[in-house]
């Protein structure tokens, strides 16, 4: 796939994305903006996923380790074609079959997510798994910067290492912001690709707004390095919509109807722009 | 393992045996511990089928966490440690990647309840049962001896669904003489039977329970053991069948009085009410000693039985003599 199709479906997901979180009247907005570049990128280029057979043994893994931004999710899955429209539309109601965060009930999502720090230990077991059967599926597990916090991360980032996955994939979506504040002033992060470097992984920074960057630096990987690897995704909270954009509010939230009908306006307008270069 | 007579080994020895007889025809069935190889009695296992043997360091959550991920891809996981930690450090990974995914991974915990005697309370698990019994889709078995244990593992290797695995330290006695037993998850086994009273147990102090129940029978008491190994999802039947045989129930557990075995036994009751009598921790530091010593200062060893049978008897009596 051509990396405008990619920036046209990922324009599609931020629009549908709108929608699912403007009807379901919850959401983390601000950090599904952010990672929706990841989200396309994966699914539409790198990752290996059949919808017809979600559970097919030779599938990509991925894990939502930010679980709380599980809309984008519920988009991309839905676009490609995972879940239906009808499903992701009772998002928020009574009964719904989908939670605000990621539950294994629904179609192509591995493991139930959402409390912070658990995702790249479950990537790593998927990635020993693959290793002792000889078996060529990767895993991709996308943690948020704020949740760079958690210290179970650096259990699994050492076992990373000593296991020397490089069938493993970690991507943080570097947005900067977390819910109190920026993430340096919470608890600052330093250097992360020293940081990740230091435990022994292989690290790539890479603007996560910039598909063209994005694609770049997963065509990058050696996947025979025997070493991890990082991805670190340089992004915009609110990626997309402007007044969204690096404004802590839009952290969860929600949009009156002039607000979601203004983000749709510049989606559309982004959209039909790249459809005519 | 000797088809009969007693054998006096640990419980974890005999389950990590059949583990690693399973596991040499099934490379599938994987093991994850976390600097506790010799804890568990792991070491023949990681030395023979080091490629079904997952080391993580001392890091309960990430070992949690790889188990999860290592069953999503078809392995038959055992996360073997420290009871302890498991249902602590690691709580939120047994909540969300083991039970809330769904996921086919037995939490082989060790050394629990208060095995690990005067090392003191970091090292108790007096709390398992009252908490996991709240996941749904958690099972939670404690077996009284090392054919049990062996048993429950041949069951283990190919179960659909998430399980915790409690057993304690040192030898054990044998409840059970020779493997010629049935035992199935989520059904108590009638050990004795008996019509004055019931004694259920659960883990080690089925023994205990046992041992008091023979030697109550010389005295004219007719006691009713359960051995109630499965604690979740629990045994209704034999609860209810009990107290409507019995009349009266005692409960003993090495666990906290509070969400365990006698909570348990209280709320299937609860609409069917007999007296019921807990055996177990008070809410208290526990003081420091041996495991048997603790057993026998809190009254859940044989002796600590008869005195509560002997109670309840009396109270039973008393009660009709007004009447």
């Amino acid at each position: 796939m051509q990396n405008k199709d990619l920036k046209i479906i990922s324009e599609r997901n931020r629009k549908r994305l709108m929608e699912i979180v403007y009807n379901a009247k919850a959401g983390h907005i601000g950090g599904d903006l952010s990672c929706m570049n990841v989200l396309t990128v994966l699914y539409f280029k790198v990752m290996n996923t059949d919808s017809c057979n979600p559970k097919k043994s030779d599938r990509d893994r991925f894990v939502m380790s930010k679980g709380h931004c599980v809309e984008a999710l519920y988009a991309v899955l839905e676009a490609k074609g995972f879940i239906s429209k009808e499903i992701t539309d009772t998002l928020g109601k009574f009964k719904s079959p989908l939670a605000g965060h990621p539950t294994i009930q629904v179609p192509g999502v591995e493991i139930s997510s959402g409390a912070l720090g658990h995702g790249l230990s479950v990537g790593v077991g998927m990635a020993i798994a693959a290793k002792m059967d000889n078996k060529s599926f990767k895993t991709y597990v996308l943690m948020g910067d704020g949740e760079q916090d958690e210290g179970s991360i650096y259990e699994a980032a050492m076992a990373g290492n000593q296991y020397k996955l490089d069938n493993l994939v970690a991507i943080i979506d570097r947005n900067k912001l977390q819910i109190s504040g920026t993430t340096e002033s919470v608890m600052s992060l330093g250097n992360i690709r020293d940081r990740w470097t230091a435990f022994g992984w292989d690290v790539q920074e890479t603007n996560g707004d910039e598909v063209d960057d994005l694609v770049c630096a997963f065509d990058k990987i050696d996947y025979q390095n025997h070493q991890p690897h990082l991805i670190i995704a340089d992004t915009t909270k609110g990626k997309g919509v402007s007044y969204m954009e690096n404004d802590l509010k839009w952290h969860h939230g929600m949009p009156t109807r002039e607000q979601y009908e203004q983000a749709m306006k510049e989606i559309e307008q982004r959209i039909v722009t790249l459809e005519n270069e | 393992m000797n088809k009969m007579g007693n054998q006096q080994i640990a419980c974890r020895k005999s389950m990590t045996n059949m583990l690693l007889k399973l596991a040499r025809k099934d490379k599938n069935i994987i093991v994850v511990t976390t600097d506790a190889r010799g804890s568990v009695t792991l070491t023949d296992f990681a030395k023979e089928l080091p490629d079904q043997f997952v080391e993580c360091g001392i890091a309960e959550q990430d070992a949690v966490g790889i188990s999860a991920g290592l069953a999503n891809c078809g392995k038959k996981v055992f996360v073997c440690g420290p009871a302890c930690f498991y249902m602590a450090r690691s709580l939120e990974q047994v909540k969300v990647d083991i039970a809330y995914s769904k996921s086919p991974v037995t939490i082989f915990g060790v050394s629990g309840g208060v095995a690990y005697g005067a090392l003191g309370a970091t090292h108790h698990s007096l709390y398992d049962i009252a908490v996991l019994r709240t996941f749904p889709g958690m099972n939670i078995v404690f077996p009284c001896d090392a054919r049990e244990a062996a048993k429950l593992v041949e069951i283990l290797v190919d179960y659909p669904e998430p399980v915790y695995v409690r057993v304690g330290r040192g030898a054990v006695p044998d409840v059970y003489k020779n493997d010629d037993f049935d035992f199935q998850l989520g059904k108590a086994n009638l050990l004795l039977d008996g019509k004055d009273i019931t004694v259920i147990g659960t883990g080690e102090t089925v023994y205990h329970a046992y041992q008091a129940a023979l030697t109550l029978r010389e005295e004219g008491i007719s006691v009713r053991v359960l051995d109630m190994a499965t604690l979740k999802p629990i045994d209704t039947q034999a609860i209810l069948k009990a107290a409507n045989d019995t009349k009266r129930i005692i409960t003993v557990e090495e666990h906290s009085r509070f969400g365990g075995l006698g909570s348990i036994v209280m709320e299937t009751l609860s609409e069917h009410p007999v007296p019921v009598k807990i055996l177990g921790i008070p809410d208290e530091d526990v003081v420091h000693g041996t495991s048997a010593e603790i057993f026998s200062y809190y009254g859940i060893d044989k002796e600590g039985i008869i005195k509560a049978v002997h109670s309840m008897i009396n109270k039973k009596n008393k009660i009709i003599s007004y009447t």
